[in-house]
């Protein structure tokens, strides 16, 4: 009884007194009823791959948008895992839940490579040296064709499941447990970890965070880790939910998609990437009815991207959130824009005249 | 062997260098990392293409409008949309990939994704030790050279080459002492962009062309500039030969090296990051490095 008491009054000062966290909730809810009222084939690969690519541009955000290591070649994570989860399915016969893991050793192992020029540069140089790691890596694929299938890719890979509803659901529990571990480790007002300041500090200026005692390499060496770790297990899911693994999961655009997307919904915060990719992506899936849509799909994402960064570099759910929650000046709580005063310490959110300041 | 390597890394070689010298000038001026830079390269090819072949024009028009329009884009680009965001470096590099890809994609969008060539402007071949050499190779490499050239004596000899040297050693004393950073920085845009479109114009008839040709060059131009060195634009020079020579060689004695060139220039980057942090020639930023 306690512990009910106890999880109630967390749940409505925590979760319902915080509008970006109630929104989040009814997302969720959403998605997990919505594919059960409308179980068609092609709304659910949509949302599916929409979750995926979610957990990938949210795996991106962390390393770029928190950590501050800018990584334009964030698909050397996804395709890494996804080729090595199709050559362990197809051609060692492993099943999904072990090869999946597996793969995602390979995208950790990935993370510390790329780590390694993190450790000489940081800004647009690391950025400049991280664009070229999927090239080479699709250029081995090309080299060694009778092992990866060359421009052909790897086809035949086992299901995860044997209907995609239930591929549905569980890469929707594995997406969201993910979002869930990225944003605790991100977060600054956690009392559990203390990485999200950490990593804000890496970002904002590693020198002097070098300087106030904190072990910046290791930290890096972590959030590439957790990063690489989480594109990866983005990567495996999607070779066994499409099936098909090709040199295109290495293109440059693909890496661009998740800086699209997360710059869109808005960089620094797991949600923004989340929001972007479940805007962006139906709306590119929709141009496709279109006859010249499959052709001008790429060049709209590059307008789209081009506007977003001259109009509004914040992001869209920033923009949002200013709109619809009030942070309290005096004890730093969350409330929504309609209360006149606080909810934890009563003060009073707006002054009284505001024309004067 | 040795001949063909020789003669194809100084013919790629002269190429890159004038790619990689455009590329640090603008980096070093207007500190902008111009990830377009190649793909104004790429516009200036199918230009040429567009108005020499398909509507069979003369070719010195197809030339000089694909040397004048893309620098007519890229100042534009410059002026509107890269001069808003300069403070912020990551948005830069973001904004000109996007750029990068539009540009591919509406390439894309008007000829299509098939594999293009332009007849060569002077015909015929010579041999030299049992290497045959299109005239166009030795026309490339002799325009190139002179470029490289003319932009040194420029650099070096008149006051506008005195000028976008003091703005890339430090920008807020060339403010002080009386030179007008915007403009300047919109002047070495244009050159830049300009050396971009005669690479692409002398090189066209030598390579194939798609709208995926910027992405190697690119690839390459990183390199040499972070080899040579990042705010040196002899180092850039260098930089440039020394990949094309390596790049070469890999190619020709390695079976399928084809595939694995930027495989080359990735890891002469790396070698030279971990020896020699700020490059071969350049100088220590102390905020930029760690």
């Amino acid at each position: 009884m306690r512990y009910i008491r106890w999880f109630y009054w967390k749940f409505r000062s925590d979760i319902v007194a915080i509008p970006w966290r109630l929104i989040s909730l009814f997302f969720v809810i959403l998605l997990i009823v919505l594919p059960s009222i409308f179980p068609h084939p092609y709304l659910i690969r949509t949302l599916t791959l929409a979750l995926l690519y979610s957990l990938f541009a949210a795996s991106w955000d962390f390393l770029a948008g928190f950590t501050g290591q800018l990584n334009l070649g964030h698909a050397f994570f996804f395709g890494a895992s996804a080729y090595a989860s199709a050559l362990l399915n197809v051609n060692y016969n492993l099943p999904p839940w072990a090869a999946v893991p597996l793969s995602t050793v390979v995208s950790v192992a990935a993370g510390l490579i790329l780590c390694m020029p993190a450790f000489r540069l940081r800004g647009i140089y690391l950025a400049l040296v991280t664009l070229v790691f999927p090239f080479i890596l699709s250029g081995f694929v090309h080299v060694f064709d009778n092992f990866t299938g060359g421009e052909l890719g790897i086809s035949g890979l086992a299901r995860l499941t044997s209907k995609p509803m239930f591929d549905y659901y569980i890469i929707l529990a594995v997406t969201v447990v993910s979002l869930l571990i990225m944003w605790k480790f991100t977060d600054t007002r956690s009392k559990l970890l203390r990485t999200g300041v950490l990593l804000h500090a890496i970002r904002e200026d590693e020198i002097t965070a070098r300087a106030t005692g904190i072990f910046t390499t290791r930290y890096k060496i972590m959030a590439f880790c957790i990063s690489g770790f989480f594109g990866g297990l983005a990567g495996g899911l999607y070779a066994h939910f499409i099936r098909i693994v090709g040199p295109s999961v290495l293109e440059l655009f693909f890496s661009f998609n998740a800086l699209l997307w997360t710059v869109f919904g808005g960089i620094t915060t797991i949600y923004g990437a989340v929001a972007g990719v479940f805007i962006l992506y139906p709306v590119t899936e929709l141009l496709r009815i279109h006859p010249m849509g499959e052709e001008m799909r790429f060049m709209i994402q590059a307008i789209i991207m081009i506007l977003v960064l001259l109009f509004m570099p914040q992001g869209l759910t920033r923009w949002i959130r200013d709109h619809i929650e009030n942070e309290c000046p005096r004890c730093k709580l969350i409330n929504f824009v309609t209360r006149k005063v606080c909810r934890g310490c009563r003060a009073p959110l707006y002054l009284e005249n505001r024309s004067r300041s | 062997m040795v001949a063909i390597i020789i003669i194809n890394g100084l013919v790629s070689g002269g190429v890159y260098a004038l790619l990689a010298l455009g590329f640090a000038l603008v980096f070093g001026v207007a500190r902008i990392m111009n990830m377009a830079h190649t793909a104004f390269y790429a516009v200036a090819a199918f230009i040429v293409y567009g108005i020499s072949v398909m509507l069979g024009v003369h070719y010195l028009v197809g030339v000089i409008l694909g040397i004048i329009v893309p620098v007519i884009m890229g100042a534009a680009f410059y002026r509107f949309a890269l001069d808003r965001v300069k403070q912020h470096e990551l948005a830069v590099v973001i904004l000109s990939l996007a750029l990068a890809v539009l540009f591919q994609e509406v390439l894309l969008v008007i000829f299509g994704s098939e594999f293009r060539g332009i007849p060569p402007f002077v015909t015929g071949f010579m041999q030299i030790s049992g290497v045959r050499i299109a005239y166009q190779q030795l026309f490339a490499l002799g325009i190139s050279i002179v470029c490289l050239a003319l932009v040194w004596l420029l650099l070096l000899k008149t006051k506008l080459g005195i000028s976008i040297r003091a703005i890339s050693q430090d920008k807020e004393i060339a403010n002080l002492a009386g030179i007008n950073v915007t403009k300047f920085s919109m002047i070495t845009v244009a050159i830049s962009i300009a050396l971009a479109g005669i690479t692409a114009v002398v090189i066209a008839p030598i390579q194939t062309i798609t709208p995926h040709m910027w992405i190697p060059p690119m690839i390459t131009v990183l390199a040499a500039v972070i080899i040579g060195g990042v705010g040196s634009f002899g180092g850039a020079i260098i930089g440039a030969f020394v990949l094309s020579f390596s790049e070469v060689a890999f190619t020709t004695l390695v079976p399928m090296g084809g595939w694995l060139k930027g495989t080359v220039s990735l890891v002469a980057m790396v070698i030279v990051l971990l020896l020699k942090p700020e490059g071969l020639f350049g100088t220590v930023f102390e905020e930029e490095r760690l």
